[in-house]
C-alpha cells in the first residue's frame, strides 16, 4: 500500500463531510474566510450565526453547489468536484431556503422529484418513499393535494420530504441531509417535529447539517453547533460550548443570558435585562 | 385538482390514454384537413386514395388532390404544429414561466430578418442560384437567421449565471433585430412588401413532397429528442439550483434545450412563416387538464400541437374558399381571445410563476 493513500483514508473515513480551509468570494467580498469544518455522520450539526455570517454559503459549499475560490469540500475524502453529479445527488440532499415552484404539480409528484436521481422510471419503490417520506414530515395526507393550494408551511413540509426522499435508503453510504433553516415559516409544533425527525435521523446514521437561526432549537436539537461570524468559524464543538453565552453576545451585538429550565438540566438563551 | 387523496398510480397509468386520445385526435384532425379544400372529400374518399397509394394500386378519380396537394400539406402541419407546441413546453419549463414562447429566445425575430434581407437585398443572388435552390433561398436566410440570432441571445446569456440573463438577452437582441426589420421594410420595394407580408402572416400554401423532405428532419428531430430531457426539466421547475442538487446539470440542460428549440422553431418559421400562439397555448391548456409533469406534457404537446395546425389550415382554406386566409392571422384571431379566457378563469397566482 503507499503510504500518502494510507494517511488519506485515515483522515477521512468513510461518510465524513468537511470543508477544508474554505475561502469563499462572490459579488466583490468575501464571503467565507478560511473555514475548516468536520461533520461526521450520526449526528447533527447546527450552523449558527447573525445575518449575513457565510452560513448558507458554507452549506452550499458543502453540498457541492457553490465552488470555493480556494479550499475545497469533500464526502469521504473525496473532493465533491470529483464526485459525478448523480451519485453524489444520492449522497446528499439539500433544503434550500425558499423553493419557489409555480406549477401545480400534485403533492406527491413533488415528493417524486426527489427520486430523480435513482433512475430513468419511477419504480413502486419510489412511491413508497414518497409515502414514507410524507408521512415523515406528517404530511400525508396533503399526497392528492396540488401543491399551489398549500399554505407557506405546508409547502415548506412538502420541500423537506422531497429532500428526505432524495437520500431515503442510501445503498451507497451514510447519506447528507443539509437543511437550510428547515424551520422557517413553520408554527412551533412542526418546528419541533422537523427538528426531532432530523435528530432521529441522525440517530439512523444520517449525517445532518442545519442552518439554524433559532439558538434555543439549536441547544436543544444539536450534538455539535459551529458559530460563524463575518465569515469565519468562530467555536465548533457541543451547544454548551459553542452558545456560550459572552461570545453569543459579542457576535450578535445583543447581551445574552442562559436561563436554566427548572424541570430539566436544560437552559434557554435570552436577552439580559 | 379535488382535495381527495388519488390513487397512487393515477399519473402513470393514465399517461396511455391521454396519449392514445390525442393520437386519435390528431389522425381525425389529418382526415378533415384531407378532405377539406376547394374540392371536399368525405372520409371514404381520402381513406381510400391512401389505402390505394399504400398498397401501390393505380391512382383514381380525385386520388392526386389527396396525394400530392394535401397530403404533404397535412404532414406539413402536423409537423410545424408539433414543433412549434414542443417547442413551447420546452421553452415555458426552462424559463419557469407558462407564459413564454419559442421567439423569447431570438427564432421568430432572426428568422425575420433573415427572410426580409433575402427578400430585399437577395434579389440578385436568389436568381444567381439554380433554380431548385432559389426557391429555398428565403427559407435558408429564414433559418440562419433564427439560429444566428438565437446564438447571440445564448452567447450573451452565458456571460452571467441564471435564466434571468438569458431572458434579458433574449428581450435585447429582439429589440435590436425588429430594428433592422423595420429598417428593411422601410426600403423595400411594393412587390417585395407583398412577399415579406405574405410570409410574416404565415402560410402552408405551397407546401409540396420536396419542402416538407427538406424541414421534416431538422423538425422531427428535436421533437423526438425534447422528451428525453423531460426528468430535468421537471426539476428545473424547482429552480436551478434544486435541479443541480438534484444531479441534472442546467447548464447543459439549456444549451441542449435552446439548440433542439432553435433547430424546431427555425426549420417551422422558415418554411411555413409565423404561425402564432401554437407553442404558447397548446402547452399552457394541456398543463391545466393534466398537470406539469413533461414526461406527458412534452409528448402530448406534439400531438395536440399538429392536431391544432392541421385544424387551422383546414378552417383558413375553407373560410373564404377557394382563396385563403393566412393560418398566421387565424391562430392569432382565435388563440388571443382563448388564451385571456384561460387566464381569467384559472387564479391569477397559478398564472404567474
Amino acid at each position: 500500500m503507499n503510504p500518502p493513500l494510507d494517511w488519506r483514508m485515515d483522515r477521512a473515513p468513510r461518510g465524513l463531510l468537511e470543508a477544508r480551509d474554505v475561502t469563499l468570494d462572490g459579488g466583490g467580498r468575501r464571503i467565507l474566510q478560511g473555514v475548516s469544518l468536520r461533520a461526521w455522520p450520526g449526528r447533527l450539526l447546527a450552523l449558527v450565526g447573525p445575518n449575513g455570517a457565510g452560513k448558507s454559503s458554507l452549506l452550499g459549499v458543502l453540498a457541492g453547489l457553490r465552488r470555493p475560490s480556494r479550499g475545497e469540500a469533500a464526502l469521504d475524502g473525496r473532493a465533491l468536484a470529483d464526485w459525478p453529479a448523480p451519485q453524489l445527488a444520492r449522497r446528499r440532499a439539500m433544503l434550500s431556503q425558499n423553493v419557489r415552484l409555480g406549477f401545480a404539480f400534485r403533492v406527491e409528484e413533488v415528493v417524486l422529484l426527489g427520486r430523480s436521481p435513482h433512475g430513468e422510471r419511477l419504480r413502486a419503490a419510489d412511491h413508497a418513499v414518497a409515502a414514507a417520506a410524507l408521512a415523515a414530515v406528517q404530511a400525508a395526507h396533503l399526497r392528492g393535494r396540488s401543491y399551489l393550494e398549500l399554505s407557506g408551511g405546508e409547502q415548506q413540509r412538502v420541500q423537506l420530504a422531497r429532500v428526505l426522499a432524495q437520500v431515503w435508503n442510501s445503498a451507497d453510504g451514510p447519506a447528507w441531509l443539509l437543511l437550510d433553516e428547515p424551520e422557517a415559516g413553520l408554527d412551533i409544533a412542526h418546528q419541533h417535529l422537523v427538528l426531532r425527525h432530523a435528530r432521529s435521523l441522525a440517530r439512523r446514521g444520517y449525517g445532518v447539517v442545519a442552518v439554524l437561526h433559532d439558538l434555543n432549537l439549536a441547544a436543544r436539537y444539536a450534538d455539535e453547533v459551529a458559530l460563524l461570524a463575518h465569515g469565519q468559524l468562530l467555536r465548533h464543538g457541543s451547544p454548551a460550548q459553542a452558545l456560550e453565552p459572552a461570545t453569543l453576545s459579542r457576535v450578535y451585538g445583543l447581551p445574552l443570558r442562559r436561563v436554566p429550565l427548572r424541570d430539566d438540566d436544560g437552559w434557554l438563551l435570552a436577552p439580559a435585562p | 385538482m379535488s382535495s381527495i387523496a388519488l390513487p397512487r398510480e393515477r399519473t402513470r397509468a393514465r399517461s396511455p390514454y391521454v396519449l392514445g386520445g390525442l393520437a386519435a385526435l390528431l389522425l381525425a384532425a389529418a382526415l378533415l384537413g384531407l378532405g377539406c379544400g376547394a374540392l371536399r372529400l368525405g372520409a371514404g374518399e381520402v381513406l381510400g386514395a391512401l389505402g390505394r397509394w399504400l398498397a401501390g394500386r393505380p391512382a383514381q378519380g380525385d386520388d392526386m388532390v389527396v396525394l400530392m396537394l394535401r397530403l404533404p400539406r397535412v404532414l406539413m402541419a402536423a409537423l410545424v404544429g408539433a414543433a412549434l407546441a414542443t417547442s413551447g413546453a420546452a421553452m415555458q419549463g426552462l424559463f419557469r414561466n407558462p407564459l413564454v414562447e419559442p421567439g423569447l429566445v431570438g427564432i421568430s425575430a432572426g428568422a425575420a430578418l433573415g427572410a426580409i434581407g433575402m427578400i430585399v437585398l437577395g434579389g440578385g443572388l436568389l436568381a444567381a442560384l439554380p433554380a431548385l435552390l432559389g426557391s429555398f433561398g428565403v427559407a435558408l436566410a429564414a433559418f440562419g437567421g433564427g439560429l444566428a440570432a438565437t446564438l447571440l441571445v445564448y452567447l450573451i446569456g452565458r456571460l452571467r449565471p441564471g435564466m434571468a440573463t438569458l431572458l434579458l438577452a433574449g428581450v435585447a437582441v429582439n429589440a435590436v433585430v425588429m430594428a433592422g426589420v423595420g429598417l428593411l421594410t422601410y426600403l423595400a420595394t411594393e412587390h417585395q412588401l407583398r412577399d415579406l407580408s405574405f410570409w410574416t402572416l404565415g402560410s402552408l400554401g405551397g407546401t409540396d413532397w420536396v419542402r416538407l423532405a427538406a424541414v421534416a428532419p431538422p423538425m422531427l428531430l428535436p421533437v423526438l429528442l425534447l422528451p428525453r430531457q423531460a426528468r430535468a426539466l421537471n426539476a428545473l421547475l424547482l429552480g436551478e439550483h434544486e435541479a443541480a442538487l438534484l444531479g441534472f446539470d442546467p447548464a447543459r440542460l439549456r444549451r441542449r434545450l435552446v439548440a433542439l428549440v432553435a433547430l424546431a422553431t427555425g426549420a417551422a418559421v422558415a418554411m411555413c412563416g409565423v404561425i402564432g400562439f401554437v407553442g404558447l397555448l397548446v402547452p399552457h391548456v394541456l398543463r391545466l387538464l393534466w398537470g406539469p409533469d413533461h414526461r406527458l406534457l412534452l409528448p402530448a404537446s406534439a400531438l395536440a400541437g399538429g392536431a391544432l395546425v392541421i385544424a387551422a389550415d383546414a378552417a383558413a382554406r375553407v373560410a373564404v374558399a377557394p382563396a385563403e386566409l393566412p393560418i398566421g392571422v387565424l391562430t392569432a384571431l382565435l388563440g388571443g381571445p382563448f388564451f385571456l379566457w384561460l387566464l381569467l378563469r384559472t387564479r391569477i397566482g397559478e398564472a404567474a410563476a
